[in-house]
């Protein structure tokens, strides 16, 4: 445990620390969708990479999150901190009598399942007009603010929304560490053994559930109030497949892995301009290279590429380097 | 203790259990026999509400159990060991351990025990506290069955229902195991109800025994009583009496 204190503490500063070379530049803004998408990978990753159920339609929660505070406060001009939370209730309640139906699913039942109710949702955000503005989007929700201070630029954006961010990573390294975290790992292996150990598995996959759906309807609720625009595109099919891959190449059960696939997807797009019309294809290729030579992830990758390249520098052979 | 009357379990369409009717006193060992298919680990999964009964009742120290769920049944102090190990292989060796224990995290005075009980569980197999750092997934077969059985000892069970202990393993493991499970009874009075190939083993520990063939109780008796019935040895302990029931 000492050593996820530390680990935390060192994370956070290294946050914390980040935009003062940056001022404001373009790479902040693209530091706050880092801490946006961190917030859903982590989310997701209790869901996907803990208890192994997967969700094709994570982006659905995102979006739900987004339109409620978007619609009650941009049309009705309710407290937008209140429907913070109440947007985290509501797609938490929802997911929790969704998820009794859908978890019951296994494999690749569960993913159509997921598929499914994310494009329903989908289709719901373009075509209820009268409230979420349709495919040309919903325009002028208002900046957060605590009393003068708004958050009204990249910089105030960036504290607020890794605040949030660094909170629920808190959070969920210490679920990860509890019993909670040991029956998610053990459904993940054997359900019925996890059941024969009094573990309640059906309930306990449904309740993961609501919380991942939850912590995304916050991502969501923070990414209207920082756009201050929100349109469908942002919340189809594409950005949960996007976030399946977060996890997955980021490290499945690793919360920092987590933090690394999300930076990483969200940072490659910017990095790869060089490649002008090509992009896409490198963008595939690279993902492709990494799935096949480091199927843990990069929170494993990384560390093993280090070694292995270190025993090549000194000439001796890595112990224990297994990127090959 | 426990006793089952007249349970039926049906997988879909197929019949797994007919009418089946047994009962174990506390304080004993139980062994189910029978050749594959029989219904042995069906009957464990019904105790345990893997695979719920259609019809009949389980009665549990006098009360109804059939309609519980598994997690209900655990908190009662019914603890399985189910058949092939299913150790959550990338998980610790202790992580295993203290994974038993899921349902007694919620009280305050229980943690104390828990350390104990995982102490007692280290006591019992030295094997496991040499490797509790270890991923159990890296373990050998017996170790892991050792660990699949002190997992369910963190349950703190009165009632353990082992599902083919034997499976795979030397037989000098095999002892070892029967050895630890002969001990439980008499210094812990943990009541055992034991599925095993190995016929003739769990006959020897058991004090009595019911044979199963395709679905159906068709024998019980004391253990001794089963090792002497002439059936019982052409059919599950190998010896050669073809000419008495093969004519």
């Amino acid at each position: 445990m000492k050593r996820e204190v530390v680990k935390f503490i060192i994370f956070a500063a290294l946050v914390m620390l980040a935009p003062l070379p940056l001022k404001q530049s373009y790479l902040l803004n693209v530091l706050v969708f880092v801490g946006i998408n961190t917030l859903l990978a982590v989310a997701l990753n209790l869901l996907l990479g803990f208890a192994g159920q997967i969700s094709l339609g994570h982006a659905a929660f995102f979006g739900m999150g987004a339109y409620l505070s978007g619609i009650l406060t941009a049309n009705f001009g309710l407290n937008p901190w209140l429907i913070i939370v109440l947007a985290a209730v509501t797609v938490g309640g929802l997911a929790f009598v969704l998820g009794f139906p859908i978890l019951k699913l296994k494999g690749h039942y569960l993913a159509m399942a997921t598929l499914g109710f994310g494009i329903i949702f989908y289709i719901v955000f373009n075509e209820t007009i009268g409230l979420t503005g349709g495919p040309s989007g919903l325009p002028g929700i208002p900046n957060l603010a605590i009393g003068s201070l708004t958050f009204d630029n990249d910089l105030k954006n960036y504290y607020l929304i890794w605040g949030v961010t660094l909170l629920t990573i808190l959070l969920c390294v210490n679920l990860a560490h509890s019993r909670i975290g040991r029956a998610l790992r053990a459904i993940h292996d054997s359900e019925v053994a996890a059941r024969v150990m009094g573990v309640n598995v059906r309930l306990l996959k449904v309740q993961i559930f609501a919380l991942s759906a939850a912590i995304s309807a916050v991502a969501g609720s923070l990414y209207a109030h920082t756009m201050t625009f929100i349109s469908p595109t942002s919340f189809g099919f594409n950005f949960s497949v996007e976030l399946v891959t977060m996890v997955i190449i980021g490290g499945l059960g690793s919360i920092y892995g987590s933090f690394l696939g999300a930076a990483l997807l969200t940072l490659l797009p910017e990095l790869l301009r060089a490649f002008r019309d090509y992009d896409i294809i490198a963008y595939g290729a690279l993902l492709v290279f990494m799935t096949i030579f480091m199927p843990g992830g990069l929170v494993r990758g990384i560390p093993d590429l280090m070694l292995f390249l270190w025993s090549r520098l000194t000439g001796k052979r890595g112990g224990n380097a297994q990127t090959g | 203790m426990l006793k089952l009357k007249n349970i039926n379990t049906y997988y879909g369409k197929v019949h797994a259990l007919k009418n089946v009717s047994l009962h174990l006193v506390a304080g004993e060992i139980v062994t189910l026999i029978g050749a594959n298919g029989a219904g042995k680990t069906t009957i464990l999964n019904t105790l345990s509400a893997i695979t719920p009964a259609e019809s009949g009742e389980i009665l549990f120290e006098g009360n109804p159990i059939h309609n519980l769920p598994p997690d209900r049944l655990v908190r009662l102090g019914i603890a399985q060991v189910p058949e092939g190990r299913q150790v959550f292989k990338p998980l610790s060796v202790e992580d295993n351990l203290e994974l038993g224990a899921y349902l007694r995290y919620r009280s305050r005075e229980a943690r104390g025990t828990i350390k104990k009980d995982l102490q007692d569980v280290y006591t019992l197999f030295p094997r496991l506290l040499e490797r509790r750092k270890q991923l159990s997934g890296t373990l050998s077969g017996g170790e892991q069955q050792m660990l699949a059985i002190g997992r369910a000892l963190m349950t703190s069970p009165r009632l353990l229902l082992l599902d083919e202990p034997s499976m795979g393993l030397a037989p000098l493991i095999v002892q070892e195991i029967f050895r630890v499970l002969d001990g439980l009874r008499r210094e812990r009075g943990t009541t055992i109800l034991l599925v095993e190939q190995n016929a003739k083993a769990a006959l020897k520990l058991a004090d009595r025994g019911y044979v199963l063939e395709t679905g159906k109780v068709i024998l019980e008796g004391t253990a001794a009583n089963l090792l002497e019935n002439k059936e019982v040895q052409r059919a599950y302990l190998g010896k050669d009496k073809k000419e008495i029931w093969e004519r």
